[in-house]
């Protein structure tokens, strides 16, 4: 296989988890809630797929859960944050730290278990003979499917459809959409929750088919590096996918480059990731300063009927 | 963006620890103790013969551990709580733990926390050996023990093992294996004690193919499942068929067995994660040396040394080869483990030539301990570099 396949398979697969993460940020904070808890709920997806699929043995029942269980965090966050109007950096620092902490606790049994999960993989040989991406479609993962149509749907959702419409209302503006009709309250909830699902998604796919084994601390850091994601790809799912994979090449790149016998210290190969997460973000600011900057304007503010900003 | 995450890291990181030692102090109080009641009543007649006379006298000393992950690695800590839960039934202590103290200033604060009510303190990870001296400076009192650093002093001792023993075996085992002779070796730091495995490694796979080549990377962390499994694959896309990993998770084994590669993982017997696919790797045994210097502390005989243990103790040992294994490398692997642990065989022995060609070692000379334990040079047949 050539190099740009190689990174292009690799990229997607350390990519996809943090597409998963980002999107569901897109759907929370496109409805004006700030989503800080993504490191949390990964993990608490993470490990309830895990108990759930060694319990159970059925991939089916052990997503089930992981909804259940993200849905649930995502409806103490929707609740602290919709109904009691509390601070929603705080809740969602607060969601992290619960997330990380329990997910520790629940999963000391089964820590270090193999799982032996196989995710099916679709079998497309008939995309093989196609030059370069021909071999990366030809044998992907369920998940990374499901991250594509996802990513589809989203945008459609979004951009094309008047619920998309409501949702953009909702993050941009709330008193319009209750003017309108729209009922502020309820859908912000449901679009936490839908989002908070798809983070613990992040996190079970991350353990099903990445890494198959339940481990404390798994994510290491990819939650946050969602959370910026969300921010680069300005609220966009179809950017969110390129973003995505920009950083999972960027991690496995450090270990190619070690590999053609460059002479660049791996200290500096590690820093990569950072480095060129500080020069993006100079960037696109630097080219969109005079433009909007596509933050749902009413970002990080709590709704309430009849007051004035 | 990045200052604030470190910020919520830190925080993230605090929460966990007094999770961590919240659920000790609850788990280790509760359970051992009806357990040592049952064993001193019930139990065998050899242990009542010591424990009765010396504990009316002496308390047993406080011991605790410090850990880089968790026991759930599957690896390295693994095996050094398999050690603590050994001290504890051979001598009937009840040990304290801390996992997941990363190698910065928060160790120096574990240990110094732990050095208060301790009397002998284990910290098990490399990185800890500066931290570790600084507070044995501090509390003369109480007895530190480090594993593979260098540095010592009154009272903090360092032990290992010659685990490059081992390597040298388990690159036995990847010479045979391997069908086109490209080997992976993820390496986690450019520290000696990795180099020098790598080395053995290397050597072992070259006497019995010479034709091998061992590419090198490093991946920078002991414990990061979803580097390392990054660096297993981009490994596995230069086309190495088998893999060994100086880590402690089992990502290596599990990416190769992905692919249809053999690998191997470190510290412990990684077969249950993925039997087929598995090769074999040096393993530790802690076990018998803890018991060893927590009796000679009880004694009062203890004094600071750097403790090397080997095949022949049993400190340093060979996992099962794995099931795919033809019986005749197996027999191959046994036979030159009796010639290293009978002393036949020594592994640096030259002619050894580094990575560029040069002579390192002169034909029948052998590399001293001092020697070996700073390797600083890649061996021929590595292919890879040493950050300098």
């Amino acid at each position: 296989m050539e190099l740009t396949t190689q990174l292009l398979i690799a990229a997607i697969a350390a990519g996809t988890p943090l597409l998963f993460a980002t999107l569901g940020g897109i759907m929370n904070e496109r409805a004006g809630i700030i989503q800080l808890g993504a490191e949390g709920l990964m993990l608490m997806g993470a490990v309830t797929a895990c108990l759930t699929y060694l319990q159970t043995g059925s991939l089916s029942l052990a997503l089930l859960a992981v909804f259940g269980v993200s849905a649930a965090l995502g409806l103490i966050h929707a609740f602290l944050c919709v109904t009691l109007r509390a601070n929603q950096i705080v809740s969602g620092l607060a969601v992290t730290l619960f997330g990380t902490g329990f997910s520790a606790y629940l999963g000391k049994s089964v820590s270090g278990q193999p799982l032996g999960t196989t995710v099916p993989r679709l079998q497309l040989p008939w995309l093989e003979p196609i030059p370069v991406i021909g071999p990366i479609f030809a044998n992907l993962n369920l998940f990374t499917w499901v991250s594509f149509v996802l990513v589809i749907a989203m945008h459609v959702f979004i951009h094309r459809t008047s619920w998309g419409l409501h949702l953009r209302a909702l993050g941009d503006n709330p008193a319009t959409a209750d003017v309108m009709g729209i009922r502020v309250q309820l859908f912000r909830y449901g679009y936490v929750i839908v989002g908070a699902a798809l983070i613990g998604l992040a996190g079970a796919n991350m353990l099903l088919v990445y890494s198959p084994t339940w481990i404390e601390g798994m994510t290491a850091g990819r939650g946050w590096i969602a959370v910026a994601l969300v921010i680069f790809a300005r609220w966009n799912p179809i950017r969110a996918l390129f973003c995505a994979y920009f950083f999972g090449v960027l991690d496995t790149l450090g270990f190619r480059i070690q590999l053609t016998g460059s002479d660049i210290p791996p200290y500096f190969l590690k820093m990569i990731p950072y480095v060129v997460t500080i020069l993006v973000l100079m960037f696109l600011g630097w080219r969109n300063r005079n433009k909007p900057s596509g933050t749902p304007e009413a970002l990080g503010q709590p709704y309430i009927r009849e007051q004035r900003f | 963006m990045k200052e604030s995450y470190r910020f919520k890291g830190g925080f993230i990181l605090l929460f966990i620890l007094t999770l961590v030692l919240a659920g000790c102090a609850q788990q280790s109080s509760t359970p051992p103790e009806p357990a040592n009641n049952t064993n001193n009543e019930a139990g065998s007649n050899a242990p009542a013969d010591e424990t009765p006379a010396a504990e009316p006298e002496k308390e047993l000393p406080r011991v605790a551990f410090v850990y880089i992950g968790t026991p759930g690695d599957g690896g390295w800590t693994y095996e050094h709580d398999q050690g603590r839960l050994y001290l504890e039934e051979q001598l009937g202590i009840k040990a304290d733990v801390v996992e997941n103290v990363p190698e910065s200033a928060d160790a120096e604060r574990v240990i110094t926390e732990l050095a208060q009510n301790h009397d002998i303190i284990f910290t098990t990870s490399f990185g800890y050996m500066d931290y570790t001296l600084n507070v044995a400076n501090k509390f003369p009192e109480v007895v530190f023990l480090h594993v593979s650093g260098y540095k010592t002093s009154e009272n903090m001792g360092t032990y290992f093992g010659k685990n490059y023993q081992a390597s040298y075996l388990s690159g036995i085992a990847a010479g045979k294996m391997t069908k086109n002779n490209t080997i992976g070796y993820i390496g986690a730091f450019p520290i000696p004690e990795v180099i020098y495995n790598i080395n053995a490694f290397t050597l072992g796979a070259r006497s019995v193919n010479p034709d091998v080549t061992v590419n090198v990377v490093w991946s920078n962390t002991w414990y990061d499942p979803t580097i390392e499994r990054q660096a297993a694959e981009s490994l596995l896309d230069k086309g190495a068929d088998v893999l060994l990993a100086y880590q402690d998770s089992p990502a290596t084994l599990q990416a190769a067995a992905e692919r249809g590669a053999m690998a191997g993982g470190n510290g412990s017997d990684m077969t249950r994660f993925a039997p087929d696919a598995y090769l074999t790797n040096p393993v530790w045994h802690w076990g018998p040396y803890y018991v060893k210097v927590v009796q000679e502390v009880i004694d009062g005989t203890w004094t600071s040394e750097p403790y090397v243990g080997d095949l022949n103790d049993g400190m340093v040992g060979l996992a099962p080869l794995g099931p795919s294994v033809p019986e005749d490398v197996k027999q191959l692997v046994e036979e030159t483990k009796q010639k290293i642990a009978s002393g036949e065989l020594h592994v640096f022995t030259g002619p050894i030539l580094d990575a560029a060609g040069e002579v390192k070692v002169a034909e029948g000379a052998m590399m001293s301990d001092e020697e070996i334990l700073s390797s600083s040079w890649f061996v021929q047949g590595v292919e890879g570099t040493i950050p300098q």
